[in-house]
């Protein structure tokens, strides 16, 4: 039941249960991986069932996590091309992040800093998923100077990964009325005008 | 396997340091292996196989003496086999080596190594394995400068020489020491092992191995396992030894600067957030927005209506 039947739908139930899939599996692959990263965080494979198994679930997590990644980003991609009022957009950044966002440029369904993210997350993947292959000894066995490339490439990639999601995960709390678009698919059309005019006009053929 | 009642001077993935109040005041210890005295019997291969109750299946004889070809983790030591083509002297060398764990003072394999206590350096120098704390990722083959750590298939876990940790702690030497025919294989403390070896090289270099020298590689902090080499300026002759051993500049910086930095980022990116929220306050839809909507939705409301009328 839509608390108010003019709320607009920003996801799919599809695009919501795959978007948490990844977020499950991020959230799962973040600690069992800073628990390797750092002594500090060794504790955390408690979660999973003590250190071997953490070192058996995280790679499997992680094949989880890339195949609904891509799934998720062949829907989305199309929607983050940058294009030039997104550039300015980013220009004025700074006054945005003041909480003074009267005169940001108009936005389509998402902004120039959405767009960014999305492209950052996309690289992280890439980079992840190859150097974590590469480090699965369960299956590889590789030359050592890869290894330690690779290994070095995986850390790098997680700690800008977890960076962004930090980002991200910041960015739906602060805008008020957003979390709601990724738990139960709709935002209210005063969020919409306000912060999407672009998308608002789109959806609704309102100025 | 922690086996031993030595005291442990380091710690894997440990950030605290380990009790110092004991130290062997007789130094640390060494093996010291006289590559020149070895004649490949592999006595030292099936000496450690059998106090260590390992069983390596045997081999498929490809032509080569070297059987197993390469370390396994049940074969902690393996005799490698390199025929030699001395263009100075004309001389064929069959030069012989004992491939094994040597023990780094500046172990890679530990600094590798995420599981605390799994890898445990004690205060006599040996760097020892506890499988019991192993979670079988293998960074500590990633780390290892020499390739020797091995991961079972069986049970996931690395496996390598303890330089016979067991029996160092009881006051007797390693396996492979006491059964050596030729005392190629040597035991003592680390000085007694180099002062042995000067007596040794000197020897050599009066029987024209001019380069014979000690391999005690400083890029590792030295080893406590060290070889009498005649060919001392060319270690990679005997079976591939590293010339210039050292923890590779990757593991270095996944192992040493990326672990404070990463936490720093990360955790300036958390704090960074809440403070940027308890500053800023949130993002709200403004009032002014929010009463259009409402305006809106009325008309709506009462457009259906008048069309239902």
């Amino acid at each position: 039941m839509r608390r108010n039947p003019r709320d607009l739908v920003r996801y799919t139930a599809g695009e919501r249960a795959n978007h948490w899939v990844v977020g499950i599996c991020f959230i799962l692959l973040a600690l069992s991986g800073l628990a390797f990263f750092h002594p500090a965080f060794f504790p955390l494979t408690q979660l999973f069932g003590g250190g071997p198994w953490t070192r058996i679930l995280h790679p499997y997590i992680g094949v989880v996590m890339m195949l609904f990644f891509v799934i998720m980003a062949l829907r989305f991609w199309r929607l983050n091309v940058i294009e030039p009022r997104d550039v300015e957009w980013l220009k004025n950044v700074n006054k945005m992040v003041d909480g003074n966002d009267h005169d940001m440029p108009e936005q389509g369904k998402y902004n120039g800093g959405q767009k960014v993210l999305f492209w950052g997350l996309v690289v992280g993947m890439v980079l992840l998923l190859v150097s974590g292959v590469l480090m699965w000894r369960a299956w590889l066995n590789l030359p050592v100077d890869v290894v330690r490339i690779a290994s070095v490439v995986h850390a790098i990639a997680a700690v800008w990964m977890i960076g962004l999601i930090i980002m991200h995960v910041y960015a739906a709390i602060w805008t008020r009325g957003t979390i709601r678009a990724m738990m139960y698919g709709t935002v209210t059309r005063a969020w919409a005008k306000q912060h999407h005019r672009g998308w608002y006009r789109k959806m609704t053929g309102d100025n | 396997m922690s086996l031993q009642s030595l005291d442990i001077k380091r710690l894997s993935a440990t950030t605290t340091p380990a009790p110092q109040a004991r130290s062997p005041q007789s130094g640390e210890v060494a093996k010291l292996i006289d590559v020149s005295k070895c004649i490949g019997c592999k006595a030292c291969q099936t000496a450690c196989m059998e106090w260590n109750d390992l069983r390596q299946e045997p081999g498929h004889n490809v032509g080569v003496y070297d059987n197993p070809a390469d370390l396994t983790e049940n074969a902690w030591t393996v005799m490698k086999f390199t025929e030699y083509e001395n263009e100075a002297s004309g001389n064929l060398e069959w030069l012989i080596r004992k491939d094994g764990c040597m023990h780094c003072e500046d172990p890679g394999c530990l600094k590798a190594c995420p599981s605390p206590g799994a890898i445990v350096q004690y205060t006599n120098g040996i760097v020892d394995f506890h499988e019991e704390h192993c979670v079988g990722c293998g960074y500590c083959v990633t780390g290892c400068p020499f390739n020797v750590p091995r991961i079972s298939k069986k049970d996931h876990k690395a496996y390598k020489c303890t330089l016979c940790s067991d029996r160092v702690a009881v006051g007797r030497e390693p396996a492979c020491v006491t059964t050596c025919p030729t005392g190629a294989i040597m035991f003592g403390t680390k000085k007694a092992m180099k002062d042995q070896a000067d007596t040794r090289i000197a020897d050599l270099k009066e029987r024209g191995f001019d380069q014979a020298g000690l391999y005690d590689p400083a890029g590792v902090g030295g080893t406590h396992v060290m070889y009498v080499l005649h060919h001392a300026d060319k270690p990679s002759l005997y079976a591939g030894l590293p010339d210039a051993p050292k923890i590779s500049p990757m593991v270095s910086l996944w192992k040493g600067m990326a672990k404070p930095l990463a936490m720093a980022a990360l955790g300036a990116a958390a704090l960074g957030s809440l403070f940027h929220f308890i500053t800023k306050g949130p993002n709200e839809v403004s009032k002014e927005l929010e009463d259009e909507m409402d305006r809106k939705d009325r008309e709506a409301e009462a457009g259906t209506q008048e069309d239902a009328r």
